[in-house]
């Protein structure tokens, strides 16, 4: 066991990969000696040399496009795009080209490419540096989508994104890069693609991820004060979602809210609803509930408290579903 | 305070302007050629040595493959006009600059295609139906990469350009001797990847060669809305050679390609090549050219004609007589035959196949839609079978 920050804990999981096969690296924008703009991987090129830690020009679908390549040619590059917002310039590399390579090639060639992503709000930033596209590459087949919410997760996430033989997307919730927790680096516990029950609850279930998931059970504390008995399931994996473990917890407790950052229309939360309505419709109580984004462009730093869920939002969310 | 109270301008325009330019960067370069369309022969002292081991075989060997995809491409537009295939991108006048590149390649050379690339495919051992299996559709990909060092053709133009790049970042790392060629055209020159990657390329002074066709039309639009300036001349701002070469001088073309791949094999960095060539025929089976571009433009072009080049020579210096021209008509139409019978023969996939490629390891959303979809399918079975038998009672 040792204690370390979500950010930490991912230098550590880049360490032991870069320690294990000689044939990854990492490549990004300041990510060599600045040790990126959050420090994930600082101490990483000193350590492992400026040709697996790779200050790359900056362009984000140069950084796609060559990882490609370099994995046509036997290599398992990890992509840090600096910020959620500047991912767009290779969205085409990763749509059209990194998420069917094997697809149109009949399952020939593979491009087990890692990209991380700092993603979320609550950081008091300029306009880009706190949004939630998460949905955009999730509604993508070929793709897998994570995102750690401790430091435990963060240690093995990151390296079971690795060993994966598909691409893998991990959204780390940049505004806690700085929360503790103990990691166990012993043992993983869990696959990096399935959810986790983090409070175990009667009266009614919230589903979260990434940023929301200490807020969630903030917000299961304070209703349990009224009386209320919440249970907290942390994602951990947006595509696939792991529906068995939120229908188990659905059929226990018959009300589910699901909360994002990322707005709700066409998000992660209507997915749930929806495939919740299909497998335990006669269990709910009450309609699902998102508690997500407005339709707007992320809002002003600030203001952003008043877009971003909360514990207050949550909790009226719940008295909702409860008085259903 | 509106534009008014600004002063007059004072200013030379025109005398700035001139000051700012050191060197013409629309100046046209020299076109490196070694063979004039009369089939006689161009001595160039830089480039004639890179074309000088191409020996009575050799050059009778370029003008085989060049019939030999010629008569391919037609068979399938062919094929296209008949319903057999849905679409078809025809490379016609695109035989010199497609052969001559690709035959200067060494077999640890990677390939990376756009669409067009028919003839650098047959040069690099590819059984030619295979690509046909794409404009078919019953397959995104048709062949193994890594048999032919030839990637999959790409769609989405000059994305593939990124890929050539990040392959040859690895032969550097592997301390390989490999150099990857990427492939693309004066539209695709536009393409951000394609800046992109000839950045990456020179910062890293990767083993690529970036070879452009020219062919002057990115379907209806015309090269000059592409660039002001001779795209060869954009290879100097990222800091590398560019040339421009006659891209319908199969000989001029492997001097050159040649020139290119040794330089990067020995780790000086990449070089982009424009292969000044036309594109005789249409963007694919689904364009009218008749619509954006004169007939006597292409007329000049056909005087120009890659195959009728070469075949000049081979006749006026007795490298070639009638009978080796009869005999690469006689294995043209048999390729032309086998192509029809492997196009005929290519059945549709299953669509459970699929399911199975979208991820490489197990995923429980794409097995469950497996599921259901085979319990569907078994649905309409059961269905059948019941109608038959209440048929036969």
């Amino acid at each position: 066991m040792a204690t370390m920050t979500i950010a930490k804990a991912i230098t550590s999981g880049l360490r032991a990969v870069l320690a294990d096969d000689p044939k990854t690296l990492i490549m990004g924008e300041d990510i060599g000696k600045l040790g990126g703009v959050y420090r994930v991987t600082e101490g990483l090129q000193a350590e492992f040399g400026a040709d697996r830690v790779v200050d790359t020009p900056l362009a984000e679908s140069g950084i796609l496009g060559t990882a490609i390549g370099l994995c046509l040619r036997g290599y398992r590059p990890i992509c840090e795009i600096q910020f959620d917002g500047f991912v767009f310039p290779a969205f085409n590399q990763i749509t059209t080209q990194l998420a069917k390579i094997r697809s149109r090639s009949s399952g020939m060639l593979s491009a087990p490419v890692v990209i991380r992503i700092p993603y979320g709000g609550g950081i008091g930033s300029i306009e880009h540096h706190s949004e939630s596209p998460e949905a955009l590459f999730a509604h993508t087949p070929g793709l897998r989508i994570i995102t750690p919410s401790n430091a435990h997760d963060a240690y093995w996430m990151t390296q079971q994104a690795v060993a994966s033989e598909d691409p893998v997307i991990i959204f780390e919730p940049k505004r806690r890069y700085w929360l503790k927790g103990e990691v166990d680096t012993e043992s993983a516990g869990r696959d990096a693609f399935s959810a986790q029950v983090v409070r175990e609850g009667t009266d009614a279930t919230i589903v979260a991820y990434g940023p929301l998931v200490p807020v969630a059970l903030a917000a299961a504390m304070a209703a349990e004060e009224d009386g209320n008995s919440v249970e907290v399931i942390d994602l951990r994996s947006i595509s696939p979602i792991d529906f068995d473990t939120v229908t188990a917890s659905v059929e226990k407790t018959g009300r589910l809210i699901v909360t994002h950052e990322a707005p709700t229309f066409g998000g992660i939360g209507g997915e749930i609803a929806a495939r919740v309505a299909e497998r335990a419709f006669l269990s709910l109580e009450a309609p699902v509930l998102r508690v997500g984004g407005f339709h707007m462009p992320y809002p002003l730093a600030k203001v952003e408290e008043q877009y971003l869920p909360d514990i207050d939002r949550l909790l009226e969310a719940l008295d909702r579903s409860l008085a259903y | 305070m509106g534009a008014e109270h600004l002063p007059a301008s004072e200013f030379d325009i025109e005398e700035l302007e001139q000051s700012l330019v050191t060197s013409d960067p629309a100046a046209a370069p020299p076109l490196v050629q070694l063979m004039a369309p009369d089939g006689s022969v161009r001595e160039d002292a830089k480039y004639g040595q890179y074309a000088a081991h191409l020996d009575g075989d050799a050059l009778r060997a370029m003008y085989r493959d060049m019939a030999l995809v010629r008569r391919f491409d037609q068979e399938a537009t062919a094929l296209q006009r008949q319903g057999q295939l849905l679409l078809w991108p025809p490379l016609l006048g695109q035989e010199a600059a497609q052969i001559g590149s690709g035959s200067a390649l060494k077999p640890q050379d990677y390939v990376f295609p756009t669409y067009r690339e028919h003839g650098v495919a047959l040069t690099r051992g590819l059984e030619l139906s295979k690509v046909l299996r794409l404009f078919r559709g019953v397959s995104n990909g048709g062949w193994d990469p890594r048999e032919s060092n030839f990637h999959l053709y790409t769609l989405v133009l000059a994305a593939q350009s990124l890929h050539a790049v990040g392959y040859a970042m690895g032969v550097q790392r592997d301390g390989d001797d490999a150099v990857t060629v990427a492939y693309f055209g004066d539209g695709a020159s536009s393409e951000g990847d394609v800046h992109e990657s000839m950045v990456f390329a020179a910062s890293n002074q990767s083993p690529v060669v970036f070879f452009c066709q020219n062919n002057h039309w990115a379907i209806s639009v015309p090269t000059e809305v592409q660039s002001r300036i001779p795209l060869s001349n954009r290879a100097s701002g990222y800091g590398f050679p560019g040339i421009r070469v006659d891209g319908n001088d199969v000989v001029a073309v492997h001097a050159v390609t040649r020139w290119a791949l040794e330089r990067a094999r020995s780790g000086k960095g990449p070089v982009l090549i424009e292969a000044f060539t036309y594109r005789m025929s249409a963007h694919t089976t689904a364009d009218d050219p008749t619509k954006y571009r004169e007939a006597v433009e292409e007329e000049k072009w056909r005087e120009r004609d890659p195959l009728l080049r070469l075949e000049r020579y081979l006749r006026s210096t007795n490298t070639a007589g009638q009978d080796f021209f009869d005999q690469v008509t006689v294995e043209a139409d048999k390729l032309a035959a086998s192509t029809r019978a492997d196009v005929l023969a290519m059945e549709a996939p299953d669509f459970e196949d699929h399911f199975a490629n979208v991820y490489g390891d197990p995923h429980p959303l794409v097995q469950e839609e497996l599921e259901w979809h085979r319990q569907y399918q078994a649905g309409f079975a059961e269905d059948n079978a019941g109608r038959a038998e209440g048929e036969a009672r």
